[in-house]
């Protein structure tokens, strides 16, 4: 056996070439990406993996030692304490947040002199509630990035220096009688608007124009011409028994609204005496799925160009004249001739809203609701939220092209990034006299302009607000100005020469104009709002010429592809874009952060082909597509977005910035490029474009699959007429051979705990209020110091959201039809085609929206296998979560039914791979002093905010008193958080608090009941209104 | 980096009551004097000082400007009469327009003094006897002779006995020894010889016999192992826990004076204790509330370890630096120079305490946690605050339910459920991680 025989690998090996001998002796053929891996230091250096090892045990050794000693904390008390701060205790004040976009009348929660949170003014009866920009500003103003003082061609200077620098230019451009322009966004502050009059009576040159980076010229114009009024209609939507919206996102970013918590009123039906319950009728027709089409009862989707067409339709039925009267399609015709009967029987409380940006469909759709005497259109209130004229941005282009511009003040906008492509701003702004833009960041406007005036994030300043005629607000600083900034309306008053400021100028117009019957400023600064009676009288227009309206809508012909632009309820029109919390925000439709993308039906994409996969760790892959218009061309990836009307493609605003932003925050693709005439209806060319494009999207399974139990859903009809065990009924197991409901206490198999003595919290979340805005995911995220963790992450499904707002799509046209099909499975093989089926969404699904948090589940899962006990159970109903005590295991995460578990992988503060907000000391501060900050390897959740639950508990111990029935309803901060009352939180041992009342409505069910978890969250099966309306 | 100073407090004892019987002296020699002075005069300079205590010492001091001037030697400056006019009513004899009294009210800011028509003349004449004393170095001396005269009482007496014991145990220890030759001298002399033992017991050294012995090395490695797992076990635990950490702190603040000799209540300047988590560093107006008039330091000294009056004078330097207030116009400079305290009670960040539940709630008293405050000169953590010690007391202790209608019916239930007259902290929930972890 000794004989040698030789192996041979391949007949090349018996040749004995160089490169074969060669081969043999490299275990590698090719060289290991080594270099890839390691810097050249590395590589190159002369340690040795046994001096690695010393060195390594070495600094091991010297860490542990190190880490015997404390570290000295030094305590630096305030020299003279303000009287109003405790150390310890929460301030609040009321103010109002308006930054040309989002408006909004708040409360801010300031502790040790430092704004941490934003909470709702309930005082406010129209803005009392933020959405989730509205909460992520306060984390805007510890923006690492802001600019810290004046500016001048890159350099700093002094206000002083600008003052008589910015005279001087003034004065020149006077004397050479070139015009001025002042740039701002919409005015509607009544004491700025005196400023701004009093300044261009200074400098006759100048010339206000206000503009809005999303345009409601259209809107307004259309009101202008039916009412005389120059201002957006008000809508009483609590008052409405049927809307009808042609694309108006009313719950999203529609005209600045927050009409949700109205919406919500007529939508969550209560049970009368007879048995029978009452809710509103929705339908939405749109092309891009918004998160109002998702609430709707039924949706249609359909062209924007289709859309103008059935306006022209119901029009004509309704007036009854001989306006053009458009072809539809039968199966369309069909479903808005019911439309219409219900409109016309619905009457005076029906409505029609509309989002499109022209001036005809607007017209139109004001007749209507005039022909119904709709009583939601309001005849006494116009909403003064966007006021700005793009038509007038021209008069800048044609002063500059007669040599007549002087130069431009801008404040509270950033043309170079909103203004579309066409207008060229940039080089325009390179080349005039000189240019002055007020403004937090070096943006893309500052960049390019000669003076940067560093102007105060709006917590720092004072403001006042007349949103909707009468409702004035009062903004007041709750913060000393972090830097060297001064606000837009001081500077005005200085160049103008006035002594006073902007607060002083403020309590004199309010007290010699606005305060009537004595109501005190004081009164109004502590309240923040205040109402006076400044109604007017909206008369309609009646002799228009509606028929050449109706014309010049059915002259529109569709080419290409429809590009609406939308905006997300997370980015909105961007100026929060170095947001972090905002950048990981999934949007609530397609679950994506961290990016924008153009939305596209199926079946354009498949024609098209662009794809959307998953890779095998589950992260989400596509393709881009070009879009072009006209000249302009925008690489883009793609999503595949069930319910997107065929023949249309979507993009957001906000993404795309450049400038004033730190590098992980530059995402996604710039829509304003495409914003032509300011119309967020675009034709389009789409090609694809083969490569990759990585997503970080937190859900990757779409549909419910026929699962009822996870999300209970039924009909008006069903509702009114069946009991509830039909629509709800509770899951059954076998128990000694008898089906038994899962909630007796027999086929529990834990010896039950007494619950009733002291307090139980509990959270109800009604599915029928919640429209998935996503306000409370930002609450939760700055109460609770959950920290960002970034794109790359979120890939790898690492995200931290204690709570998340899971959206499903049915497969069928309907859940119902879903459950149908997955009950009649017959057979193995069938129900692999059936499950197979049920894994896609519909071209048009059915939308639900679940807030997902810890349910905190009397029978814990989590609880019995942790091998160290950090996470155990309170008596008062909360899954508590001991940081300290985890090792990290990972499998509560694992037993966790509910998956909402989240592993600290990485240490995320004071990390510079995660270099988001808790990596600075300015972003440090809007923690919330009373939760702790978890550090790597824990395992963390929602606490049911214990920290405020424990608060209230003690301050009613403190007073000697028992705690009120509702004083835990804003203990938790999502609830606090939610304008629709989706959620509500409280005490259930107290039988007068709301959370009592609601549990023991039918409509109750527990997430996954038949495991027999018994959680502590419930929720409120989601009933629709199919009216008459049969969905085909 | 790390000023940590572990200085042990306690054994001071001593040192203090021999301040105190100074003190003593001291007060007695002077009343003594002041006595025998009084007799020689017929103003009563003692009853001065006290009318001067009682009505003037809030604005005026003897020998420094405060609110109001110095006072020391004012009889030599205005004539008796008009000096009784004014103490009685100033007011008036400034808008009499008499010359001096309005010179007077100019020069120190046109601030009004309080009108004293209850004083008599013969009242006045005291306080100003007492303004015009001025105490001869002879009762100094005096004072300060005393201790030496009074030194062998108690005091010494503890230490001078165990002087005399270690004295009288040599002197026994000598005298065995003496004893011991001398026996052992006499056994010599009367030729008896004492055979010494056979040694040699064993026929190896014992270390081997050990060796041999396995059942004895074998418990003698495990009693190593444990007692050794032991001690490193106990060192483990002390890691992290500063029980007695007593920093040295930028600003020698005694409590011992505030909280001791005068008597201030924690809660005075620890406002927040009863309302928030935090039971707040006082910010410095706080001190300014009594330091405005409070300039120098009058009381004990402990010479020992050079806390003079000097000394502590000096420590209220540095505060009126840092609040930025000028002595000699005594007005708020505006410049300030926050102080730097250390902090000495450092919870880790993942526990929440709160000082409201317990000072307020629970009515527990600061040195039940914080130990003697008011004997501590240099303040230092008195409890080690690890979480062993919060749980003890949360299972010992029982809720303070009285006067709270927070507790009357979660405790009535309980107690129901329990069975017991008392409900503990920590039946009331206490114990749960999730109370004081979040």
């Amino acid at each position: 056996m000794s004989r040698e025989k030789k192996y041979w690998k391949s007949e090349v090996e018996l040749s004995n070439s160089l490169d074969i001998t060669d081969l043999k002796h490299n275990e590698f053929t090719e060289k290991l990406p080594i270099d890839l891996e390691m810097s050249d230091e590395l590589v190159q250096s002369s340690t040795n993996r046994r001096d690695f090892l010393k060195y390594l045990g070495f600094s091991t050794s010297a860490a542990v030692l190190a880490s015997c000693e404390g570290p000295v904390h030094k305590s630096v008390p305030y020299v003279i304490q303000p009287e109003r701060i405790r150390p310890g205790i929460a301030n609040y004040y009321a103010t109002t947040m308006f930054d040309g976009y989002d408006a909004a009348n708040i409360l801010v929660k300031t502790r040790e002199g430092r704004p941490i949170k934003i909470e709702s003014n309930k005082l406010s009866k129209y803005h009392g509630f933020g959405n989730a920009r509205v909460h992520s500003s306060v984390l805007s103003m510890y923006d690492s990035v802001r600019v810290q003082g004046p500016v001048f061609n890159g350099e700093d200077i002094s206000w002083q220096n600008l003052d008589d620098q910015l005279v001087s230019h003034l004065k020149k451009s006077d004397d050479a009688s070139k015009n001025v322009y002042l740039l701002t966004n919409t005015i509607v502050s009544p004491t700025s608007k005196k400023v701004i009059e009093s300044f261009i009576k200074k400098f006759k040159n100048v010339k206000h124009i206000e503009y809005d980076a999303v345009s409601e010229t259209a809107v307004l114009d259309a009101h202008e011409i039916i009412y005389g009024v120059r201002a957006l209609p008000f809508y009483n939507l609590d008052k409405a028994n049927f809307i009808l919206s042609f694309g108006a996102d009313f719950l999203g970013d529609w005209m600045g609204s927050s009409y949700d918590k109205d919406y919500v009123k007529n939508r969550v039906p209560k049970k009368n005496n007879n048995g029978k319950a009452k809710m509103s009728r929705h339908i939405q027709i749109e092309s891009n799925m918004s998160i109002t089409g998702s609430n709707a009862d039924v949706r249609i989707p359909l062209k924007p160009t289709g859309q103008k067409h059935v306006l022209a339709y119901i029009y004509n039925k309704l007036e009854s004249n001989n306006s053009p009267v458009p072809d539809l399609e039968d199966s369309l015709k069909q479903k808005v001739d019911t439309i219409i009967e219900e409109l016309v029987s619905n009457g005076k409380s029906s409505v029609v809203l509309c989002g499109h940006d022209d001036i005809d469909s607007q017209i139109i759709s004001f007749r209507i609701n005039e022909i119904l005497k709709s009583e939601v259109k309001s005849r006494s209130k116009v909403s003064m939220l966007r006021k700005g004229d793009h038509k007038k941005l021209n008069n800048i282009i044609k002063d500059y092209e007669n040599g007549e511009l002087g130069g431009i003040i801008m404040s509270g906008v950033n043309p170079v990034y909103s203004l579309p492509d066409s207008l060229d701003f940039k080089s325009l702004l390179s080349k005039v006299d000189f240019s002055v833009n007020f403004s937090m960041k070096m943006d893309e406007t500052s960049v390019d302009s000669m003076y940067v005036a560093a102007c105060p994030h709006y917590l720092e300043s004072w403001g006042d607000f007349e949103f909707i005629n009468g409702e004035y607000s009062l903004c007041q600083p709750t913060i000393k100005p972090l830097f060297d900034t001064r606000q837009f309306e001081d500077c005005l008053l200085k160049w103008t020469g006035s002594e006073k400021s902007y607060y002083d100028e403020i309590r004199t117009n309010w007290e010699s104009n606005i305060l009537k019957n004595g109501t005190i400023w004081n009164k109004v600064l502590h309240d923040g709002i205040c109402s006076v009676d400044n109604k007017i009288k909206l008369t309609p227009n009646r002799n228009l010429n509606f028929t050449s309206h109706v014309e010049s809508l059915l002259s529109d012909k569709s080419d290409g592809f429809e590009l609406i632009i939308y905006s997300k309820p997370g980015m909105g029109d961007g100026q929060q874009a170095n947001n972090p919390w905002l950048q990981e925000f999934p949007d609530p439709i397609s679950r994506v952060s961290w990016d924008n993308y153009l939305t596209i039906s199926k079946f354009d994409a498949d024609n098209i082909g662009l794809k959307n996969y998953n890779e095998s760790n589950g992260a989400l892959n596509s393709n881009y597509a070009s879009v072009s218009c006209d000249e302009i061309e925008v690489k883009i990836p793609v999503i595949i977005q069930p319910g997107q009307a065929q023949g249309t493609v979507g993009i957001s605003f906000g993404y795309g910035r450049t400038q004033g932003l730190k590098p992980e925050m530059k995402t996604g693709q710039n829509a304003f490029r495409l914003y032509n005439n300011f119309s967020k209806l675009q034709f389009v060319d789409i090609k694809p474009v083969y490569e990759i494009h990585e997503f970080a999207c937190v859900q990757l399974h779409n549909t419910l699959m026929g699962r009822g139990d996870i999300i209970k859903e039924t009909t008006l009809e069903t509702f009114n007429t069946k009991p509830k065990n039909y629509w709800n009924a509770i899951p059954v197991v076998s128990k000694n051979h008898i089906e038994t409901a899962v909630n007796k206490k027999e086929v529990n198999i834990w010896e039950e705990f007494d619950r009733s003595i002291g307090h139980h919290f509990k959270l109800s979340i009604d599915l029928n209020a919640c429209t998935g805005c996503g306000a409370c995911v930002i609450a939760c995220h700055a109460e609770n110091n959950v920290p960002v963790v970034g794109k790359r992450e979120i890939r790898k499904s690492r995200d931290m959201h204690w709570l998340r707002i899971d959206r499903y799509y049915s497969s069928d046209v309907s859940f119902e039809k879903d459950k149908e099909k997955k009950e009649n499975i017959d057979g193995l093989v069938e129900s692999l085609n059936v499950f197979g089926e049920l894994e896609d969404p519909n071209e048009n699904p059915q939308v639900v929206f679940q807030p997902v948090m810890c349910q905190h589940c009397n029978n814990a899962p989590c609880e019995t296998v942790c091998p160290v006990a950090a996470t155990s159970h309170g008596r008062q109903g909360q899954n508590h979560m001991a940081y300290n005590r985890c090792v990290g295991t990972r499998y509560c995460a694992n037993n966790c039914p509910y998956k909402v578990r989240r592993f600290n992988w990485f240490l995320y503060n004071n990390n510079e791979e995660f270099d988001f907000h808790m990596n600075d000391d300015l972003g440090k501060m809007v923690l919330n002093p009373d939760v702790v900050v978890r550090s790597r390897g824990v395992m963390e959740k929602c606490s049911f905010c214990i920290q405020s639950t424990q608060a209230i508990i003690l301050k009613a111990k403190n007073e000697g008193r028992e705690a009120n029935a509702n004083e835990f309803n804003d203990a938790v901060a999502c609830s606090a958080a939610c304008s629709t009352g989706a959620l509500k939180f409280g005490d259930i041992n107290n039988e007068e608090s709301e959370v009592f009342e609601r549990s023991k409505d039918d409509r109750v069910y527990h997430l996954l009941e038949y495991v027999g978890t018994k959680p502590n969250v419930f929720y409120h099966t989601k009933v629709r209104n199919n009216g008459k309306m049969k969905k085909t | 980096m790390k000023a940590r100073n572990y200085n042990n407090y306690k054994g001071k004892n001593n040192v203090l009551f021999l301040k105190n019987v100074i003190k003593n002296f001291a007060a007695f020699f002077l009343l003594l004097f002041f006595t025998l002075n009084a007799h020689s005069q017929d103003v009563d300079i003692s009853k001065g000082k006290s009318l001067f205590n009682a009505n003037c010492a809030a604005c005026h001091k003897l020998n420094k400007n405060l609110i109001g001037p110095a006072l020391a030697g004012v009889s030599e400056k205005y004539e008796r009469e008009w000096l009784y006019t004014w103490i009685k009513n100033s007011s008036a004899m400034i808008k009499s327009g008499d010359e001096r009294a309005v010179a007077i009210w100019e020069e120190w800011n046109k601030a009004a003094m309080n009108a004293f028509p209850q004083l008599s003349n013969q009242d006045i004449d005291n306080i100003l006897a007492y303004t015009d004393y001025v105490p001869e170095p002879v009762a100094v001396a005096a004072s300060v002779a005393v201790p030496q005269a009074t030194g062998t009482t108690s005091s010494f007496s503890q230490d001078l006995v165990l002087v005399i014991l270690v004295i009288v145990l040599i002197v026994l220890v000598v005298m065995l020894f003496l004893v011991n030759k001398t026996l052992r001298a006499i056994v010599a002399n009367n030729g008896i010889h004492i055979e010494k033992k056979e040694t040699k017991i064993f026929s190896e050294p014992v270390w081997k016999l050990f060796l041999k012995n396995q059942f004895l090395v074998f418990c003698s490695v495990v009693f190593l192992l444990l007692s050794s797992a032991y001690f490193t076990y106990g060192w483990l635990m002390q890691i992290g826990v500063d029980q007695g950490y007593m920093p040295v702190q930028p600003i020698h603040y005694s409590h011992k004076i505030h909280s001791g000799a005068n008597e201030i209540d924690c809660q005075y300047c620890h406002s927040s204790a009863r309302v928030s988590k935090h039971s707040g560093i006082p910010s410095l107006n706080v001190c300014m509330n009594c330091h405005q008039n409070i300039a120098e330091y009058n009381g004990e000294e402990d010479l020992e370890k050079g806390y003079t009056k000097e000394f502590y004078t000096n420590e209220i330097k540095k505060l009126y630096k840092a609040v930025g207030w000028d002595e000699e116009t005594r007005q708020y400079t505006g410049e300030t120079e926050p102080v730097r305290w250390i902090r000495i009670h450092n919870l880790p960040d993942h526990v929440y305490f709160n000082h409201s539940q317990h000072v307020n709630v629970a009515g527990i008293e600061c040195q039940t946690c914080h130990g003697p405050v008011e004997e501590m000169e240099i303040a230092y953590q008195h409890s080690s605050l690890t979480m062993g010690w919060c749980i003890n007391c949360h299972r010992e202790s029982e809720v303070k339910v009285k006067d709270n209608d927070y507790y009357t019916k979660i405790h009535e239930e309980l107690s129901k459920k329990y069975g017991v007259e008392k409900l503990t902290i920590a039946q009331m929930g206490g114990l749960e991680c999730g109370k004081c972890h979040y």
